[in-house]
């Protein structure tokens, strides 16, 4: 029955001016294009105009600043990006953050090395994304929400718990020229981000490990039937975004020159806003390290371009909040026009 | 036809279930079920919904386990715990679903779960992708079974249900060395893409795979199956060659009357 129907259909469509098709096919195509590109467009857009609303703004005092300011929000955004790749989120990356930092101070006023702090921020940092992880993934939670929202929580109070509510000062001077001072004119924390990246991309994008990454986050149920060990993939997303967490509380600490347990306030919003900002896919299995990247410097230059403004900064937070409806309006549209690519190519015949 | 094919592979079977037995709760789902199929041979697995079809193959494939009986390959008995163990017996499956990963190319979708990547030191996990022999492999394939898929590099999401079908059709074909089992391959399909996965299926025979088609297309199964083998609540309840003549014959045993 089916089969008639579909080249009945067929015949109809053919005998349509078929100029009409390849003019739409060429339209849907272009359109998935800009999609694609379009938060690089975006951005270049912003940067461009900011150049000519203010004059201080391509100052490499100012770049230095925004790369300097952001470089937590990138790192955490990396960690963020692929939970959500293989369809999940962490909202626990703020207060694992603040943990974090304040178990490095304490360390650091216990005596302990450069070298030492900066593992325990880490090592703090994976254990509550392997806790995230292993509760999600074994404890057969429904939805990730769940645990992150926990440990959230639970984080934020052992945290504040230990560092009796206030924050820490002191950081090893290693740690903190990290954060604060610049290395051929870049802030160290560019280095930092530049390494996490590339050893990202290379994970992701050239690795088995990777291609079962995307995999999971495009069908669970047929990666099982695969074979990838999809408990496995899906555990390591959150594991390593929590060690971005610590690395991240690295940088804030360096910066700062204490640990803190109000580190990180919504920086679980900022990373996952990032994340869909830049383009990747909310519904999972789409998306790269750079998504990420290109997503938190929007949101540094958007933030910081506000100030040099003087937009009040309650405004910033009503700005971020539509640019994420317009990010995940794009992604809508962008699904929209590929199942219309999908009709044109079936009409179009094989 | 059948006798052609005995003649021709006088060998034991490849695949045997002997004594299948499965059981959801209350529901006897297979009772006592034995099935052989010989390399080279289509057998059409027949039967209304809920004759026990799908939870046969599900057990040959690793997604259930029988509670009685064995699934034996090339006259060993194997156990398979998971999907993954059936796929390293030789076992590939094309499931009614498809399984494919709408946001991977077709490359990427045939390699999915068996990656070509090295050095064979590291972890399996983390050793390097080869994608250039990946590629290689898709192409040579694709151009092998004669199936036509214009956008190589695009994710599958932007393919028609044909061409969907194609690629897990062949997919089984990468890796398949004893068995593949089709699940309603054409039930979503038109007629000239019904065509072309028919001769996909024709063109996996003739690599010497054994076949396990289900389908209810009963002009398919007279024209592509060597046999029939035909289940109802659970129980096999017969055998034929099918032909043209004896479809009405068939189709009675499917719904007992």
């Amino acid at each position: 029955m089916r089969g008639t129907d579909d080249s009945l259909e067929r015949e109809v469509a053919e005998p349509r001016a078929p100029t009409v098709a390849a003019s739409e096919n060429v339209a849907v195509a272009v359109g998935l294009k800009l999609l694609g590109a379009g938060a690089v467009l975006i951005l270049i857009g912003l940067i461009l105009v900011l150049s000519l609303l203010s004059p201080y703004f391509l100052s490499p005092r100012n770049l230095g600043n925004i790369l300097a300011q952001t470089a937590v929000i990138c790192v955490v955004a990396m960690g963020q990006h692929l939970v959500i790749l293989t369809k999940g989120i962490d909202l626990s990356v703020g207060s694992n953050l603040a943990l974090a930092s304040v178990l490095g101070a304490l360390s650091f006023h216990a005596g302990a090395s450069a070298l030492t702090v900066v593992a325990v921020m880490v090592a703090a940092g994976t254990t509550v994304g392997a806790v995230n992880g292993l509760f999600y993934v074994y404890g057969r939670l429904p939805h990730p929400f769940i645990i992150t929202l926990a440990t959230l929580s639970i984080a934020k109070g052992i945290a504040l718990q230990l560092a009796d509510g206030r924050a820490i000062p002191g950081m090893p001077p290693a740690i903190r020229s990290l954060g604060q001072e610049a290395f051929a004119g870049l802030p160290g924390s560019v280095f930092v981000v530049a390494g996490v990246a590339a050893l990202m991309f290379v994970l992701t994008q050239s690795t088995v490990w990777g291609r079962w990454m995307y995999a999971v986050g495009g069908r669970a149920d047929a990666a099982v039937r695969m074979g990838i060990p999809v408990s496995a993939v899906l555990v390591s997303a959150y594991v390593i975004s929590g060690t971005c967490a610590g690395i991240g509380a690295v940088l804030l600490a360096g910066r700062t020159d204490a640990g803190s347990p109000l580190f990180g306030n919504l920086l679980e919003l900022d990373t996952i806003a990032a994340v869909i900002i830049g383009g990747a896919s909310f519904l999972g299995g789409r998306g790269h390290i750079g998504h990420a990247l290109i997503g938190a410097i929007m949101i540094g230059v958007i933030r910081n371009a506000l100030n040099l403004l003087n937009v009040g900064v309650f405004y910033q937070l009503i700005v971020i909040g539509v640019v994420i409806v317009a990010a995940v309006e794009a992604d809508v549209l962008r699904n929209h026009l590929e199942s219309r690519m999908r009709v044109l190519r079936a009409e179009a015949g094989p | 036809m059948t006798q052609h094919q005995l003649a021709a592979h006088p060998q034991h079977p490849v695949l045997c279930v002997r004594g299948a037995c499965k059981r959801f709760g209350s529901v006897v789902a297979l009772d006592d079920v034995s099935i052989d199929v010989h390399r080279g041979e289509i057998l059409a697995l027949l039967g209304d919904n809920g004759a026990g079809k799908s939870t046969l193959i599900k057990c040959i494939s690793g997604v259930h386990r029988l509670d009685a009986g064995d699934v034996v390959i090339d006259g060993a008995a194997n156990v398979l715990r998971s999907p993954a163990d059936a796929r390293s017996a030789g076992i590939e499956t094309v499931y009614q679903d498809l399984a494919l990963f709408d946001n991977l190319t077709p490359a990427q979708n045939f390699f999915a779960g068996r990656e070509i990547a090295g050095p064979k030191w590291l972890p399996r996990a983390m050793r390097l992708l080869n994608k250039r022999r990946m590629d290689e492999q898709t192409r040579s394939l694709i151009q092998s079974l004669n199936v036509s898929l214009p956008h190589l590099d695009a994710v599958v999401a932007l393919m028609s249900g044909g061409q969907r079908q194609a690629i897990a059709v062949a997919r089984s074909a990468v890796f398949a060395r004893k068995v593949v089992i089709l699940d309603e391959p054409t039930a979503a399909l038109g007629l000239c893409e019904s065509r072309k996965v028919l001769d996909l299926i024709g063109a996996l025979r003739d690599r010497g795979n054994a076949i396990i088609l289900i389908t209810h297309n009963m002009d398919h199964v007279t024209e592509l199956a060597g046999r029939a083998v035909v289940l109802r609540q659970g129980r096999r309840v017969g055998e034929l060659v099918p032909t043209r003549a004896n479809k009405q014959e068939l189709v009675s045993m499917i719904v007992g009357a």
